[in-house]
């Protein structure tokens, strides 16, 4: 009986291709959207773990010297005190990355270099060994140690022995910190007794790079989701009228003793079956999204943030077995309404697929309430909460409140519309257009979901990329940037440059613990530069003079968020009392950052000489001048940055940044357009009793066609206007709530109309793509069928 | 501990042969090798050996507190070469390793210490005496009078020994033999330390006396490659001490070597088997079977004993595992005693 039950219900399918494929498809794009951001995420986040563990970063409490500089003789003291600790000496070797760590000591061991082999360890501390990923081997210049690939290194880093790493480094005897065994002995003195001058951070909760970067994956994250919130509307309707149409064979079997259990238990296993293949497909394709994006988010993350991701893609169990159960989830809960139901109806009860198209329609009151009422809550959370919780709670019902609101606001529009109207053809239309608006709301609101996603990340990754590159202007004001490998080469450096530029401007910097914040605290000359570049977000009046006549500091917004200091507070530098008297923006910056005058700044660091230095020149004299430098005076490329050069670097990074965002904005108004496109084809046949009346007074099947089309636009523009309002929401709640209680930075919000014009240009475009073959098929109905509707032919 | 730690330790290359305990069986190659006759030159022999491979500084004490209860503490300094040689900084082919450890009745403190050599971190220097490795020390104004500390993370001890009789020397005159095949090792003695200081344990500081046994040797291969472990007896018997150890061959049979020492410091080497140990009981330390009391007899001094572990327990888990603590002596002698056993795990 199963069986034949079975293939009762399975029999609706072959009749109906056109929904199975809707339905595949809708939950199969839906997948690929969210499949495929996840993949990109795992990829990056693995990467990082990656990092974390190659740098041991994170996980171990850590000992720092001011100067960056730790001398092993310091070393060898705290190991003799009791400290257990080890030596880490890292730079650059032709800009990889380089870090040495001691194998018998530290706490890691080599990190993910797999030393089991003991021939191999000896090599390591005897000879040398360089390990790293092939592609940062092959990026490595010529040296005299053997290198290694290890796949599981951190890309762009290097790993080796710390003897290896000073002697490649030219570090001999220097160390550039401590790391902190997680098990100490019970006799060991305290730090400050044997070396007063290092300074203990602790283990920190995450790594830097994963906390910086996970705003980028937010936004990702918030897009994949929407995504899949478009995809479950399209899902949902596919359910909805399979289960709808379904009903005189569901009536029948029921009629002839077919118990309603098993009947429901029949449908939910065929809609799992159906939805673990179709997400199945989708995290094929989500593969392939994932592919195609990843170069470009890798080179975005690594531009941003300086984390390195590898830019292949490998399957993880963690992402595709998360595809496969969203779609099963996502299923569960678009068919649950329709289980429901037909576990409660009678069981005669009769087929009503239009009435059921129509349903929408039914319930405005409720649905007029939870759109109100959710709209409320989003607007009282914005006002009164605080906590990444409730940011997320309240861009949940923004969102789902926008969406039930739609399709009540383009109702009231069209109504106005309609009292508009003077000719009959134009109050038919209105009428028309009224009237499906019941069948069409879910599709709509698929679009309104993905326009209004696609305004808000347009609108904060532009709002990212103005505040950054404004950023960059204000902390890359000089023109030009040299750096010194010692002392004696940056007085040489000093003396060969003043006559040739406007004004050296050196760039110092001490590692402190501000209110136990981990923070930096630099000691910029007084000048002009900081006057007109460096803007504050909140200040004290006269900050910048107060400044420079040593009477305080000014304090990064991160140390400010963290530490809960305001204008007019006092913070300790150096064992001295400062008045905070600014705060500025320091975007991406993990740590604390204070800006004390340059005298006071060497009163209270003497050991720390400036080795960076700003240059402050006409721009045209800079490439002569770095060619001279590196000709006459002998300093390396490296150590020379040309400000344009940075700055085309990091615009570049963001035109990478646009490439993902403008795939995902595509992507995301196709899964809309492709909903749109099924719920028109779907009424396209419900509709022909409507319409035939109209053909028979004398409107041509191809005037029909068009002013289908023209339906498409009105509506795509009317759900437009509304998801422009509904995007800047989502932007404004993305940067100004979620960004705070996630990073401890505020980003500012800008507008970008042209953007949005072009947004909604795509969406109208998507709607007439969506419509055309509805309005052809229409256009082409043959005449016999529709005067079918006028015999009892039907 | 560093799981990869455990490989490098074995290193002596490749202990993943299985070529006798830590690698101590496998050939020598360049590193020079003891010599007969054993000819010393105090201080200095006191201090470490580059050329050769494997080198210890090894004390262990049998302690009492006022009220009678039984302790026993290890002190050890190994030295390890991956080539002969001093050289210079991280590029030194030295390599140290520190093991300490207190037991009582019921408990087993064990803790280990891993350092490079060539950056001062740990090392020997024989005059004025110091042997360290991080905050550990083995020090005095020269070899009879010194202090000793270390640390663990839940223990740590601060001891002080006046060494009450002469060096011995074991073998021919120094000289251990270690296998029928000739295999040696330059072997002396300190075991007239009086011993005294403060034990720093989970349960509270503890002032303890006792008696302490030093054991200086080194070699490049002091175990044949057919020998699988040893198990190793320092008993203070009443009227001397006795140091005896037996090497277990793969073909089921010892090699055995004994010194008996009498209380003014005149020895008496025994060679292969004049000295006898049984196993007479075994305990189940951590899913290995570890012999924990012995029969052990040396027939010409009228030395028949059973050797009994105070803590069967008392397993060292370390990079290189093995089995050390204090024992009990009963029988035609009794007293206080040290038992080591290597090649268990």
């Amino acid at each position: 009986m199963t069986r034949t039950g079975l293939l009762a219900l399975l029999s609706h399918w072959r009749r109906n291709p056109m929904q199975l494929f809707t339905l595949i498809v809708g939950l199969s794009l839906a997948t690929a959207l969210w499949s495929g951001v996840q993949a990109v995420n795992a990829e990056a986040r693995a990467s990082y773990d990656a990092a974390a563990e190659t740098l041991g970063e994170g996980q171990f409490a850590q000992i720092t010297h001011p100067s960056g500089t730790i001398d092993q003789a310091t070393y060898v003291a705290l190991r003799r005190a009791g400290w257990q600790v080890s030596p880490v000496t890292e730079g650059r070797l032709d800009g990889i990355r380089l870090i040495g760590l001691d194998v018998l000591t530290a706490p890691g061991g080599l990190g993910p270099v797999d030393l089991s082999n003991g021939d191999l360890t000896v090599e390591v501390m005897l000879n040398g060994v360089l390990f790293a990923t092939q592609d940062t081997l092959d990026r490595l210049p010529p040296v005299d140690v053997t290198t290694r690939a290890a796949p599981d290194v951190a890309p762009g880093v290097i790993l080796t022995d710390v003897g290896t790493a000073q002697r490649l480094l030219g570090l001999d005897g220097q160390l550039s910190r401590l790391i902190v065994a997680p098990i100490q002995p019970v006799t060991q003195p305290p730090l400050a007794d044997i070396a007063p001058d290092l300074t203990l951070r602790p283990p920190q909760a995450g790594s830097d790079v994963a906390r910086l970067t996970d705003s980028f994956h937010l936004n990702l994250t918030a897009f994949g989701l929407l995504s899949f919130a478009v995809g479950i509307f399209i899902v949902q309707g596919a359910i909805g009228l399979a289960f709808e149409q379904r009903r005189p064979v569901i009536r029948t079997l029921r009629a002839l003793g077919f118990p309603l259990r098993r009947l429901v238990a029949l449908i939910a296993a065929e809609l799992l079956v159906l939805s673990v293949i179709a997400g199945a497909i989708g995290v094929g394709l989500g593969y392939i999204v994932a592919a195609a994006l990843l170069p470009d988010v890798a080179a975005t993350l690594s531009g941003l943030y300086g984390a390195s991701v590898s830019g292949t893609l490998q399957l993880r169990p963690e992402w595709w077995l998360s595809g496969l159960a969203i779609a099963v989830g996502g299923t569960g809960l678009a068919a649950s309404a329709s289980l429901w139901k037909l576990a409660r109806m009678p069981l005669l009860a009769s087929a009503r697929p239009r009435a059921w198209a129509m349903q929408a329609g039914r319930g405005r009151i409720w649905q007029a309430v939870a759109a109100v009422a959710l709209l409320a809550l989003a607007g009282l959370l914005a006002w009164a909460a605080d906590g990444l919780v409730a940011g997320f709670g309240m861009l949940a019902a923004l969102l789902i409140g926008a969406a039930l609101a739609l399709p009540l606001i383009l109702d009231r529009v069209l109504a106005f519309g309609a009292s508009r109207a003077r000719s009959v053809m134009a109050e038919w239309f209105w009428a028309d257009t009224r009237q499906q608006l019941p069948g069409l709301s879910l599709a709509l609101m698929a679009l309104l979901l993905a326009m209004a996603a696609n305004v808000g990340v347009s609108t904060m990754v532009s709002s990212f990329r103005l505040t950054f590159t404004g950023f960059l202007d204000q902390r890359l004001a000089s023109e030009f940037y040299v750096y010194a490998d010692d002392a004696e080469q940056a007085a040489a450096l000093r003396e060969y440059l003043a006559p040739r530029v406007d004004k050296i401007l050196p760039i110092q910097s001490a590692n402190q613990d501000i209110r136990d914040i981990p923070s930096e605290v630099f000691g910029p000359t007084p000048h002009a530069t900081y006057r007109d570049n460096w803007l504050f977000l909140q200040s004290a009046p006269d900050a910048w003079p107060r400044i420079e006549a040593g009477e305080g500091t000014a304090i990064n917004e991160q140390l400010a968020r963290r530490a809960d200091i305001a204008i007019g507070d006092t913070v300790t530098i150096g064992g001295t009392a400062f008045e905070v008297l600014g705060i500025y923006g320091d975007y991406g910056n993990p740590i604390g950052q204070a800006l004390i005058t340059e005298a006071t700044f060497e009163a209270l660091f003497p050991d720390i000489t400036p080795l960076r230095f700003g240059v402050r020149m006409d721009p045209a004299d800079v490439t002569p001048l770095s060619i001279a430098l590196r000709d006459d005076f002998g300093l390396a490329e490296a150590n020379m940055i040309n400000q344009a050069g940075i700055k085309a670097f990091s615009l570049e990074v963001f035109d990478r940044t646009f490439t993902v965002t403008g795939a995902l904005n595509v992507l995301t108004l196709a899964v809309a357009g492709f909903a749109i496109l099924m719920s028109l084809l779907t009424l396209a046949t419900m509709r022909l009793p409507q319409l035939a009346p109209v053909w028979a007074q004398g409107l041509t099947r191809a005037r029909l066609g068009r002013v289908e089309i023209l339906r498409a636009v009105l509506l795509a523009l009317l759900t437009a206007a509304l998801a422009l309002p509904l995007g800047l929401a989502l932007a404004w709640t993305l940067l100004a709530v979620v960004n705070v209680e996630a990073f401890g930075w505020r980003l500012p919000m800008f507008l970008f109309p042209w953007d949005y014009a072009r947004l909604a240009v795509f969406a109208v475009l998507a709607a007439v793509l969506a419509a055309l073959w509805p309005a052809r098929k229409l256009a082409r109905t043959r005449p016999a069928d529709l005067l079918k509707v006028f015999s009892n032919e039907r | 501990m560093n799981a990869r730690l455990l490989a490098f330790l074995l290193l002596i290359p490749s202990l993943l042969s299985a070529q006798g305990f830590a690698g101590l069986g496998t050939a020598t190659e360049d590193f020079a090798t003891p010599q007969r006759p054993a000819i010393f030159d105090f201080p200095k022999d006191h201090g470490p050996h580059p050329d050769y491979r494997i080198e210890w500084w090894y004390l262990t004490a049998n302690l009492q507190d006022a009220d009678g209860t039984d302790y026993g503490l290890q002190w050890t300094l190994f030295r390890t070469a991956l080539a002969p040689g001093q050289g210079d900084g991280w590029s030194s082919p030295q390599l140290w390793m520190g093991h300490a450890a207190v037991t009582t009745p019921d408990a087993h403190f064990v803790t280990e210490r891993l350092s490079r050599g060539g950056i001062g971190q740990a090392g020997v220097t024989p005059d004025p005496f110091e042997a360290w490795i991080d905050d550990w020390q083995l020090a005095g104004p020269d070899f009879d009078t010194l202090t000793m500390t270390a640390s663990g993370p839940d223990f740590a001890y601060d001891m002080a020994l006046t060494a009450q009789g002469p060096l011995v020397f074991h073998g021919d005159d120094g000289y251990s033999v270690k296998s029928a095949e000739g295999q040696a090792s330059y072997y002396y003695s300190q075991p007239f330390y009086d011993i005294e200081g403060t034990l720093a344990l989970p349960t509270g500081d503890v002032a303890v006396t006792g008696q302490a046994w030093l054991d200086r040797e080194w070699s490049s291969q002091p175990l044949s490659e057919d020998q699988t472990g040893w198990d190793w007896f320092s008993l203070s018997l009443g009227d001397g001490k006795l140091m005896g150890f037996r090497l277990r061959q793969t073909d089921g049979t010892h090699y055995t070597a004994a010194t008996w020492i009498t209380p003014e410091g005149q020895t008496t080497p025994y060679p292969d088997g004049a000295f006898q140990a049984e196993p007479l009981a075994t305990t189940d330390v951590d899913g290995r079977d570890v012999p924990t009391r012995w029969q052990v007899r040396l027939p010409d001094r009228g030395v028949d004993v059973t050797v009994d572990a105070i803590n069967p327990q008392a397993w060292m888990d370390t990079s290189v595992p093995y089995w050390e603590g204090p024992v009990t002596i009963t029988g035609s002698h009794t007293g206080r005693g040290y038992l080591e056993m290597t090649g268990y795990d």
